[in-house]
């Protein structure tokens, strides 16, 4: 190889490597999955010292690269884990962080992508698929709430003026989830068990720290709506009733009020008498925690997969 | 020298990494800060408690900006979304310089979340040199580089690491953030000598310096920014200081974070070396240093 021409050759070469599996014992392979042998490739790029070969050399950036994306992927996800277990959860970690490695300059973005891919791959998370599901979807709408926007509450005025066709934007950071396991309650119980992160300046990880993982035993099964949200900077899962649901769906999805409102008592319960006043209710509740806004939300400085 | 172009024309002195376990003892005790440096990826975001923090500080401190992922060695175009939002950032926190390593880390739009050591060859610098001024032409703040550790190095490499930053540095026309515990963590993995390194490079480019800790195994050693200073990087950091004057420091603790009074106290440890420098004539500038150094180091026991 020579020393021009050649820069996107050794980083596509290096990022081969770095961001192949690695072995059960967390070494690097000496034969990827492919056939390719991690030893010629390492001898070809890299130069060896006087106590390290190439191969141990290259081995230091491979074991780096996944001690880190297991430690975010693991602080991100450790609802999916309490319902896997440790063993279970490895192999779907490293299987999705493989077929998805990460396209953001943010780690933050690592799971963004998780809840299809246990769509197309469910033996991963079988027998309790749509456990975990609702589990990812939870801890992903947690992690969207911790950081999205927050827009300007609606003003009296603008409030005063809202008729049937008006159109009520929520804040950027709700998202509201249907789900068929109560999960928001044992999402709470591991994080509170769980340590918070560090950010690391440094480009090393000697090791990869393992955090006490207690199995969850199976949940009854009970469907629950939920509004994650955001409230003096913390996350918070606010129960929902069904046509509450149905409502701030609707009005997520940009459909007038009236619109919004007919879909809400569609096939509700709610005897018509009360629901007028059941309305001011629920926008009485929704206006004190500040979730209408008059904006949208920046859209260009939205975050990316 | 150390209020120069690259970094605003400040003087700072010393600064500590702003770090989560430390957020509550900050706010509420106050403490006394030189300056304080944030890794921009973790605010580059729409809103929450990151970002209600950040203000808090800036209410109260100056921070400095230092990313972790711009790449600048990476053959990958830059990402316009990650320019915008470190520009509206530095906006924010009216940093007066920006800084990131001199590494690569992304190809072909996949990201690796670490920093990959260049190899060191004149197509390297081109790259490089280029994208630093794209950068800095794009969020309009002085950038700075900062040498990386490593623990590999390329058969293709046509020249040193201390000759490949400074060809970077004067083509990019830019700054450095000139990291002596990476440049004594490469020295020993790479059988070099650290201050050929620290004597080479451009001293009037020098905008910053980093200290940190770092890990000694059986064969090499990692920078794993988990504990105090040690004797050597000490050491080198004079020497930085004796050439480059006073300029603004900043302790990495990173990993098994202590107290906030410890990580102050040791970075604390460096105003002598400043002191002695800013104190001193210019003709008596390196004994004045040197003197510093030797009284830190029979503090920690360790003889020059």
């Amino acid at each position: 190889m020579s020393g021009s021409g050649h820069l996107l050759e050794i980083q596509r070469r290096m990022a081969a490597a770095v961001m192949h599996p690695l072995t059960r014992a967390e070494t690097m392979p000496r034969r990827r999955r492919d056939g390719t042998s991690n030893l010629t490739e390492a001898e070809a790029i890299i130069r060896p010292n006087d106590r390290l070969t190439a191969f141990e050399r290259l081995e230091i950036y491979n074991r780096q690269y996944w001690f880190r994306l297991y430690s975010s992927f693991e602080e991100d996800f450790p609802g999916l884990e309490s319902i896997l277990g440790r063993e279970k959860f490895d192999v779907l970690m490293r299987a999705y962080l493989t077929d998805r490695p990460s396209e953001s300059f943010s780690l933050r973005n690592l799971g963004s992508r998780l809840q299809s891919w246990l769509g197309t791959h469910p033996q991963y998370i079988e027998p309790h698929v749509t456990l975990a599901l609702d589990m990812v979807s939870l801890e992903w709408a947690h992690i969207e709430a911790f950081d999205s926007e927050e827009c300007p509450r609606i003003g009296p005025e603008a409030l005063a003026g809202i008729g049937e066709d008006s159109v009520l934007h929520l804040q950027p950071y709700i998202r509201l989830l249907a789900l068929s396991y109560p999960v928001d309650d044992l999402l709470i119980q591991v994080r509170s068990e769980a340590g918070s992160s560090t950010s690391a300046a440094n480009n090393a990880s000697a090791s990869r720290k393992r955090r006490h993982v207690r199995r969850v035993a199976a949940l009854a099964p009970r469907t629950i709506w939920l509004a994650v949200h955001r409230h003096e900077n913390s996350v918070w899962y606010k129960p929902l009733d069904e046509e509450e649901f149905r409502l701030l769906s609707a009005l997520l999805a940009g459909k007038t009020l009236g619109t919004a409102v007919d879909e809400c008592f569609s096939a509700s319960a709610i005897p018509e008498e009360q629901r007028p006043a059941w309305l001011q209710e629920a926008f009485a509740a929704w206006a004190a925690l500040g979730w209408i806004t008059s904006e949208t939300g920046r859209s260009d400085l939205k975050g990316t997969a | 020298m150390p209020a120069n172009r690259f970094n605003g024309f400040t003087e700072y002195g010393v600064g500590i990494g702003l770090r989560i376990p430390h957020y509550q003892h900050i706010l509420s005790r106050r403490p006394v800060v030189g300056w304080f440096e944030i890794i921009s990826e973790n605010y580059m975001i729409d809103g929450g408690r990151p970002l209600e923090i950040l203000d808090k500080i800036l209410e109260q401190y100056k921070v400095v900006q230092h990313g972790v992922s711009m790449y600048f060695g990476s053959v990958d175009p830059l990402n316009r979304e990650h320019l915008k939002r470190l520009k509206s950032l530095a906006r924010r926190t009216r940093t007066p310089w920006l800084s990131d390593h001199l590494c690569w880390g992304s190809v072909d739009g996949r990201y690796t979340h670490d920093l990959l050591p260049m190899p060191y060859t004149w197509e390297a610098v081109e790259v490089t040199a280029r994208k630093i001024r794209q950068v800095q032409d794009f969020v309009e703040v002085p950038v700075v580089v900062e040498n990386v550790s490593s623990y590999a190095e390329f058969h293709v490499s046509e020249m040193t690491e201390w000759e490949f930053l400074t060809e970077v540095v004067e083509r990019a026309d830019c700054g450095i953030l000139l990291d002596v515990n990476n440049i004594y963590v490469s020295s020993e993995n790479h059988n070099f000598d650290p201050f050929t390194y620290v004597n080479f490079v451009p001293a009037h480019r020098v905008a910053q310096i980093h200290i940190a800790g770092h890990s000694k195994f059986e064969k090499y050693i990692l920078d794993t920014h988990d504990h105090p200073v040690l004797p050597a990087v000490w050491r080198l950091y004079a020497r930085a200081i004796e050439r480059c004057g006073p300029t603004a420091t900043l302790l990495e603790w990173d990993d098994n974070i202590p107290t906030f009074e410890e990580v102050h106290g040791e970075a604390l440890k460096a105003n002598k070396f400043l002191k002695a420098a800013a104190e001193a004539p210019p003709d008596a500038a390196i004994p004045a240093v040197e003197s510093a150094a030797s009284q830190i180091l029979e503090h920690t026991g360790v003889s020059r």
